[in-house]
């Protein structure tokens, strides 16, 4: 579990976040939802020490990690696995060297075997079992995310952080993206962390969601309750999607997104 | 410009603490000698070389006197090489090459989250990106510096002694007269301090980059700027301490 209490951050005296507190549950897909520029980056940067907050404490099962020694913190850092949004997979590397490279680093004790074996079953786990020699630049984005999964699985991570993950992939990937992180959540028991402002994956793997809105915490929940949040803000957020103004027009017109997504197609 | 200075220092500091372990940074620093130092080979001997050639031809147009002997071309090739050419020249085309290499590589690792990804693993990213290419500077500088002076006192002989300037014998004579093993010793100083502040200056440039794809060749720019004027200085530097 992981333990937000206070955060603040400011640049050059603009204030970013407003004093945040919030619960990130074991074995949950914790969702940080909210538009673009509410903090849901930099408050994720904070957690994972990339950034130091001007105000606040982040604790890691009960171990502080702000302002605790550097021994601390690195052994803290070494059980988080990290999706960045770009993929941040070393260019330089091959996709299976990327996913071994952490187990070199920070498993000097395991053998070469060992340390091929975890990486074909991380690659096998995500579905990239046979691009393992490929160069990131070969591959696509919702690959490059998969390795960024495989890559943060590997050294058997306790913490998951996912930094906008379907930023950039079309909707068919971005769901088998959100269907990956939930099952390896609920699969190895890890905290993970999602930010987004993907209304799919609200819906799809929120097991525990909370709404950042200009720097401030507005409401936490799950994905059932989501829709029913009565938090103006946070409805015009989920509201504002132009899918969901489609489908009231459908609604509207007497027809039903069912009816329409199972008519025959035409041919072209 | 002492805020800057501080940030240098401190980032010089956050290279030696946490280092990796020795077999991870040796083969880490094994790789960026040869990229650094194999690297660069072809383009220090085509400078040296003709540097060597031109000094020699120009030496010989202003020695227009019939008592000095003309042995004292080739004397004055070596002395200008060993002390000045090889080192300072080379090092400066390293800096173009080397140190653009260096912050861009560093700068494209910075705006493509790698160094982050880096220090969430828990890797100290100074230590593992930074310190093995200063060490591998370090290493191969001074060994391209040799090169560059063999290739220069090389291509002062082809130009003497095509151009019918002076004989052979005569360059060969005056390479030998009067030879002082120090001067070696001074270049070769030279060449260790150049490579540490081509590496680190290029290295702050490019691990402090923030933006995008113009502020990591705004960097590199910098980088080099920044060096060739630290080089000119700890040239002038250097030559007023030790000599």
């Amino acid at each position: 579990m992981i333990e937000v209490h206070n955060i603040h951050k400011a640049f050059n005296g603009n204030p970013v976040l407003k004093g945040v507190n919030c619960i990130f549950e074991t074995g949950k897909c914790n969702l940080v939802l909210g538009g673009s520029g509410t903090g849901k980056s930099v408050l994720l940067q904070c957690i994972v020490g990339l950034m130091k907050p001007d105000i606040g404490s982040i604790t890691f099962d009960g171990t502080m990690f702000t302002n605790n020694k550097v021994d601390i913190r690195q052994e803290i850092r070494r059980q988080i696995g990290m999706l960045f949004q770009g993929g941040a997979l070393f260019d330089s590397m091959t996709v299976a060297e990327n996913t071994e490279f952490p187990l070199k680093m920070l498993t000097p004790n395991m053998s070469r075997e060992e340390r091929r074996d975890r990486v074909e079953f991380c690659l096998k786990r995500v579905g990239l079992e046979n691009a393992g020699n490929k160069m990131p630049s070969e591959i696509s984005g919702g690959m490059k995310k998969r390795v960024g999964i495989a890559r943060a699985i590997a050294p058997n991570c306790t913490y998951l952080f996912c930094d906008e993950p379907n930023s950039g992939l079309d909707p068919a990937t971005s769901i088998k993206i959100d269907e990956l992180i939930y099952e390896i959540t609920h699969e190895y028991g890890i905290t993970t962390v999602v930010i987004t402002h993907d209304m799919n994956s609200v819906v799809e793997i929120g097991d525990h969601i909370i709404f950042l809105h200009k720097g401030q915490k507005l409401w936490d929940g799950n994905k059932d309750e989501i829709l029913y949040a009565q938090v103006p803000e946070l409805k015009e957020f989920i509201f504002s999607s132009s899918l969901v103004r489609a489908a009231k027009r459908v609604e509207d017109e007497g027809g039903s997104l069912d009816q329409i997504r199972n008519e025959p197609a035409r041919e072209v | 410009m002492i805020q800057v200075f501080g940030r240098f220092l401190l980032f010089m500091q956050s290279m030696l603490v946490r280092t990796e372990r020795i077999k991870v940074l040796w083969k880490r620093v094994i790789d960026e000698a040869i990229l650094i130092g194999v690297d660069s080979v072809f383009i220090v001997s085509i400078v040296a070389a003709f540097i060597g050639a031109v000094t020699c031809v120009q030496i010989a147009y202003n020695l227009t006197n019939p008592l000095i002997p003309k042995s004292t071309i080739g004397f004055m090739v070596r002395e200008m090489t060993i002390l000045e050419l090889a080192p300072t020249i080379s090092s400066i085309v390293l800096a173009g090459k080397v140190g653009s290499s260096i912050a861009g590589g560093l700068g494209t690792m910075r705006i493509t989250e790698q160094i982050d990804a880096l220090e969430v693993m828990g890797i100290n990213s100074a230590s593992y990106l930074v310190l093995p290419r200063i060490l591998g500077a370090i290493i191969t500088f001074p060994l391209l510096v040799i090169l560059a002076m063999m290739l220069s006192i090389f291509g002062g002989y082809l130009a003497g002694t095509l151009s019918g300037a002076l004989s052979g014998q005569e360059y060969i004579e005056g390479i030998r007269d009067a030879f002082i093993p120090y001067n070696i010793a001074f270049a070769l100083i030279k060449s260790v301090v150049f490579a540490f502040l081509v590496s680190t200056i290029s290295a702050y440039q490019g691990y402090y980059t923030r933006g995008g794809a113009l502020e990591v060749g705004a960097a590199s720019t910098k980088a080099v700027t920044n060096s060739i004027i630290a080089i000119l200085l700890a040239d002038y530097v250097l030559a007023q301490t030790l000599l």
